[in-house]
Order: C-alpha cells, then structure tokens, then sequence
C-alpha cells in the first residue's frame, strides 16, 4: 500500500518499518525537516552525541551488541566529514550501519553552498555503498535497499545522503521488499569443498580451528554450531581480536586469542597444525606475521561469505564461500553422516602438545605491591566483573590487547573493540550504543588515557542519558603502544609518546556530573573496582598504572608465529629470576 | 624454544611490508562488465583500481541496455594470476556491478578499438599517408588541403602499429575509444 509524505516522514516511518528503535545523531540545518518529524513521534529515541564520530561509534558499539543494524542521523559538510572515521572502521569491521546526511538543495548541489561538501564521493571508499537521493519518489525504495544492502552478506556501512528539498517535498511511500533487491549474496557453501574438509578432518593429525569475527556476524546460532563442532570434534579453537566470544575462553578447547600480541599456545600450534580451519576471519596482517613463514606445513581451509577474502593474503586449498552458520550446519551434517571419525591417536599428542606450550604461561608477568600492574588491573576487574551481564568496549592499544588476553568472554556480541582500523577514540562512544541496546547490563570501557581522551566529549551524553557506563581508565600517561615500539624498534627515542598535561579525570568526571575514582595503589584495587561497579551512574575510573610495562607476547613485525617475544629484553635477567616467563 | 633476542633499535621491521610472493608472472586481461548505470558507479569502478593498487590499461563505457538502465565496462589490465582474481573478487562486491566476466579466461573473444588520427603534411608524405590509411582499411573523415583525419577500427596492435606508421608523416594527434570486447560464438 503506498501513501503520499513528505521525504522527512518517510525516512522516520522507515526506520519503524525496519524495527529501529534507537538513532544516534546531532542536527544541523540540512536534517532540521527530519528533526522535526523525530520530535513528532515517540517510537525511535534520538540519542544526541557530542561529536558526530561518537554517533557512529555509538552505533557501532549498539549494532555489534546486538545484531541490529545501528542508524545515525547527522547533517551535512562536517556533519558528514565528522563521520568517515566511523564508516571506515565499521567497514574494516564488517559492522552494519546505516548513516542518513543531510545534503544541501539539490538546486544549490555543486556551488559551494553553506556546509556543502560531496558526501557521497568522499564516503564511497568507506561504505559498503552509498546513494544521494535526488527525488524523494526513490527515497522509500533506497532507505529499504540500505538497510538490506548494510546486513546482507558481509555486514558493512551504508550511506544515504538526502538533500533538503527532497526532505521536504512529497511522495509515495511503501514498506520494505528485501526480494526486490538485486543484491542477493548466496548463503550456502559448496557441498563437494565441504566434504573435503570434512574428509581432511578425519585423518588430521594435528587441526585447529582458526575463527574470527565472521563467527560474531553470522549471529548466535554459528556460535552454537561452532561450540558443537568444537566440542564433538576435540578440535583445538583460536580466535582472532573479533571473533572472541563465539567459543567461550571457559572451553575446554580454548587457545586463547592468536596474532601479534596473541597467546603463544595459539600461534604456536597455528604455525605447526597441518590442518588450519579458517572461519569467518581474514588472515589479517596482525594475524599472519611474516606470509612466506605462515604455518608452512598446514593444509589450508577458509570459509568466508566474501569471495574477495579467499586468496587475497594467503593461498588456501579448500575455498568455501558462504554463511559461517550455514557453511557450519551442513558441515556438521555431512561429519556426523559420515560416522562422527577424528584421529583420534594423533589428536590426543596434537593435545599433549599443546598442554606443554601452555605451560610456558605466556601471559606471566612481573607482579608489584608498589605500583599496579596494567595486568593485574584487569586480572582483578575479570574476577569482580565475570559473574555480571558483562559487556566490554576497549579503545586502541596496550590496553585493548591486555583486555584480550585477561578477560575471558563466554558469549558472543559481548565485545566491542576497533579491529581493522584500530581507532583510538572507540570504546567510549562505543560503550554508549551498549548501554542504550543493554540498559540493565554491566557496560565496561576499557581505557587508555590517550584514546579515551580522543572522544572524551561524551562524558556530556552518558551525563545527560544517565547510562551506567564504566570508564576504566589504564593511565600509564603515555601512548604505551607507541612508546613500546619505540623502546624495541626506534632506539628508545620516546617521540612525541607521552602528554604533559593530562587532564585530572575525577574533577573531569566531576565537571559533567559523573562519578571519578582515583586508585593508584594495588591494595585499593579491589575496592575501588566494587565501588565503580555499585555506582548507579557513568564512572571515569582513573587508574595510575605501571608507565613503562610493555605488552607481551608479541610477534615482532616480519616474524614468523614460531619467533615469539615472550619478555621485554630489557628486563629478561628480572623476570626469570622471578620464575614469572620463559624466554 | 626459538625465542626472538630484538636488539633494541636495530631493527629494521616494518609492520606493513608483507605483501605476499605468489607468482609474479604478468597477465594481461580483459574484464567485462555489467553495472547499473547509476551516478558515481565508474568512480566505484575506477576509484576500486586506484584505491588497492590495480592497473587500468584500457577502460571504455557506454549504456547498453537503456531500458534495464545496465552499461557495459570493458576494462583491461595486467596483474599477476592472484592480483586478477582479486580485481575480480572485489569487482564482484560493488553493489552496482551486476556480472564480471573475465574474456581472458572465458575466451576466446573478439577485441576492437576505434581511433581518429590527425595527419598533417603535404607532398609525398601526404601521399604515403593515403596509401598506408588503404593498407590498414583505415578511412578518410576530413581533409582540408594540409590535413587528413583518418578513423581506424581493429585490435589495439593494429592501431599501435597504424600511429607508429603515421608518426614520421605527420601525426599530430591522435583519439583512441579503448577496447570494447566480446566472447566469440554464441
């Protein structure tokens, strides 16, 4: 049934029609007509960000925890501008989104209007696709495209830029047709490539699962037919930064993340597996190391919903382009007809194996009373966290691998970190779209000064929505990661690496209306954390930790899985007389 | 246990130069494809080659099919055998790119490029210009007393060896289509 409205009207009632129930956006002059028909109605709530980066983030942070796509509103020319962070990292993600702008006229389109700029030329590179909307006969049609376009096949960001005229003007609306659309990615894997890797299965001497966050993006139940097939099959499961929380860290199976600053167990046993079952990931650098030293011996599987993903870093044998969770479905049928057979003598060596790896306890560092230990700082925010309806944001760095490696998640959609492009400025808007999806949940931000700094305008929406959000703030006054670069690569030559002026963060917290917690000694820890958790209200925890630790394992650039750093060289003679690392 | 000793600040790693050594044998293909014809999809197309990295030797564009709103992009580039399969593979992700076809491997097809040639002379060479131009099939579409425009269909080679020929009797300048392309038989 079609009905005559205005442009304005259509873009509120199709954001109904396709269940939306939160946007996050900021209004400027070419969005006011949309604005109005937001302030008309009651059924979406307009979270008003600080920043239009935070929107995106926000949604970011709502779609990733939820499932659903998230949706901004912002304007025109710098509210547009202020927007392509978000997009990028949403795409490197594979996060749906749908981004609505505000464009000029389209009359005044071209002549350097007030707030013009070329939304959609400078936005194609960082959405899935985008689209200007020059008559708003089109409009109901793209707004429903967008929204099938931003969650089918690989998830990603999508863009509608509506210029005010056409916001104004009238014309025929009708719900949403997803078998109208042209863009019908297939679900469905191979059968003759799945039935190969379920044949290598069988024989497999030493497998391993290798999962990332297309697991995530599948939804739930690819998490539950991972569990199934990783606790069936005994097989040994890894996870990139993404993809954590699909098998849960509690699992028997578990290896623990793999990559850069991943567990050595995981890489280790990447590197000898002869076979690797690539999962939704996309053998990222930060994953691979070195190409030409990448788990030489293994035969290689790789199911991905993208095409684009097989062969793009690594040559792998069995190439199966589909859904992760109808890939996992048939794959577990066709195992299970052919009499459920591992290897199972090898397997339990392949296991002995691991056991030893494990015990080099690559996450042991040196402990202090003096000073907190980023380490122990998390060691004890998972042990006073675990039990609640957790979810965690993390902003980009030392932190954000520490969070990895020292919270365990059991659930999928309960983290939210920048992977792909490793936006520092994240986490904190990020755990704003948490709190709004999740109202009742424990939303934690796991923090470095730097990052959290980079969007610290939010304070101002937490305060004014009264979420519930935890800063967790790891203040090592320093950029760590940079400076831990420069340390081992640039002669010590801290460049530009540290601030001189940090803000104090509880009197900041104190400004907006929030609560701030100061901890800088290990005995207070504990306390402190309880004292963030029970406070009904957002929380800026500042906690003074240890400025010069660094961040291991790591797999220096360039090396091979094989050629881990398990200890800061400097401190090697220390820590082993500690007994705390093997080097 | 191998473990990696970094002398500090020696190293020269860096996080980003670990391009993958497939196979470096260049090939050379033709791609075809079918895109909606909506604005902005050749700066997809172009701006998805420029942006990762992909040569374009030849692009040409036209609407085809002016009822389903459907253009034709007949681009040929070069690439080692794992650089054309993912110029495909991401080719194939633009929403506005409804089919690749790759000639090079669906093959054999027919490839033909249109160019206009300015010659400018008189005397003899203008002579040997005329005669060459019956040679290459190629026709006359102006003259004045000083000038010819020559216009010449055929496979890119042809019209490479055309201008070469042209050059020394006065070629002043020259306007190539590109290549369109299609499978042969049915």
């Amino acid at each position: 049934m079609k009905r005559e409205m205005t442009g304005a009207k259509m873009v509120v009632q199709a954001l109904k029609d396709q269940g939306v129930d939160t946007v996050f956006g900021y209004p400027g002059g070419a969005v006011l007509p949309i604005y109005d028909e937001i302030f008309l109605q009651n059924d979406i709530r307009h979270i008003l960000v600080r920043h239009e980066q935070g929107a995106v983030h926000a949604a970011e942070g709502y779609a990733r925890s939820t499932g659903k796509p998230g949706v901004v509103l912002v304007t025109s020319g710098p509210g547009a501008t202020n927007a392509v962070t978000g997009l990028t990292d949403a795409l490197l993600d594979s996060i749906p989104l749908v981004v609505l702008t505000g464009q000029v006229p389209t009359f005044m389109i071209g002549s350097d209007a007030f707030q013009e700029a070329d939304t959609v030329g400078i936005t194609r590179p960082c959405t899935k696709h985008n689209w200007l909307v020059k008559d708003t006969d089109k409009l109901a049609g793209t707004l429903h495209e967008a929204f099938h376009v931003a969650t089918s096949g690989r998830p990603g960001p999508v863009l509608i830029d509506i210029p005010k005229d056409v916001q104004f003007a009238t014309g025929p609306y009708s719900g949403p047709k997803p078998a109208a659309s042209h863009y019908q990615p297939p679900v469905k894997g191979d059968m003759e490539e799945i039935t190969e890797l379920v044949a290598a299965m069988e024989t497999a001497k030493r497998p391993v699962f290798y999962t990332g966050g297309g697991v995530i993006n599948s939804g739930p139940g690819a998490s539950q037919l991972l569990r199934e097939l990783v606790d069936a099959t005994g097989f040994p499961v890894t996870s990139t930064l993404m993809g954590l929380g699909a098998y849960p860290a509690s699992g028997e199976n578990w290896l623990g993340m793999l990559g850069m600053h991943g567990l050595y167990e995981a890489n280790m046993a990447m590197h000898d597996c002869d076979l690797m079952i690539n999962i939704g990931a996309r053998f990222d650098d930060r994953i691979t190391g070195r190409i030409d030293a990448f788990s030489p011996k293994s035969l290689k599987a790789h199911i991905d919903i993208d095409p684009s993903s097989i062969n793009k870093v690594i040559r792998v044998d069995i190439p199966i382009v589909g859904d992760v969770g109808h890939v996992l479905e048939d794959l577990l049928k066709v195992w299970k007809a052919r009499g459920r057979k591992t290897n199972k003598e090898a397997l339990a060596k392949w296991q002995a194996k691991i056991a030893d790896w494990r015990k080099v306890n690559c996450l042991a560092y040196k402990p202090s009373e003096g000073t907190i230990k980023p380490q122990y700082a998390l060691q004890r925010l998972e042990e006073l966290t675990k039990g609640h309806d957790r979810y965690v944001c993390t902003e980009v760095g030392q932190h954000q691998m520490w969070a990895a490696q020292f919270l365990g998640f059991e659930d999928p959609n309960r983290w939210m970190t920048s992977g792909g492009l490793g936006t520092m400025g994240y986490g904190f808007p990020a755990s704003i779209g948490v709190q709004m999806a999740h109202p009742d949940a424990l939303v934690i931000n796991v923090a470095g000064e730097a990052s959290w700094l980079m969007n610290m305008q939010e304070l101002g929406t937490a305060a004014q929505y009264r979420l519930p959000v935890k800063q967790f703030i790891l203040n090592n006054e320093r950029l760590g990661m940079v400076r831990q670069w420069q340390e081992l690569l640039h002669g010590e030559r801290y460049s530009h690496s540290w601030s001189e002026a940090l803000p104090d963060f509880v009197k900041l917290a104190e400004a907006f209306g929030a609560k701030g917690i100061l901890c800088t000694d290990p005995k207070d820890l504990d306390d402190a954390i309880m004292e963030m958790i029970n406070h009904d209200g957002p929380v800026v925890f500042d906690c003074l930790v240890e400025k010069h630790e660094n961040c291991f394992p790591m797999i220096p650039s360039g090396k091979p899985h094989n050629e881990m750093l398990l200890g800061d060289a400097e401190t090697q003679g220390a820590i082993q007389a500690g007994g705390a690392v093997l080097v | 246990m191998s473990a990696l000793h970094i002398k500090k600040g020696a190293s020269k790693h860096s996080a980003y130069n670990l391009r993958p050594t497939f196979s470096d044998v260049q090939e050379r293909h033709t791609l075809a494809l079918l895109v909606e014809n909506e604005p902005g999809v050749l700066a997809r197309v172009i701006g998805l080659f420029s942006g990762r990295g992909y040569n374009i030797e030849s692009l040409t564009v036209a609407e085809v099919d002016h009822t389903g709103h459907l253009s034709r992009i007949t681009v040929v580039t070069t690439g080692t055998p794992q650089v054309i399969e993912q110029i495909k593979a991401q080719l194939g992700r633009i929403i506005s790119v409804r089919e690749v076809h790759d000639l090079t491997v669906e093959g054999p097809s027919v490839e033909r490029e249109l160019a206009i040639l300015k010659v400018v002379s008189d005397g003899d060479k203008r002579v040997e210009a005329l005669r060459l131009a019956d040679i290459f099939r190629a026709n006359v579409v102006d003259s004045t007393l000083e000038s010819f425009i020559f216009e010449i269909t055929g496979a890119p080679e042809k019209i490479d060896a055309f201008a070469e020929l042209m050059r020394p009797l006065g070629l002043a300048e020259i306007a190539r289509t590109g290549v369109a392309a299609l499978l042969r038989g049915s």
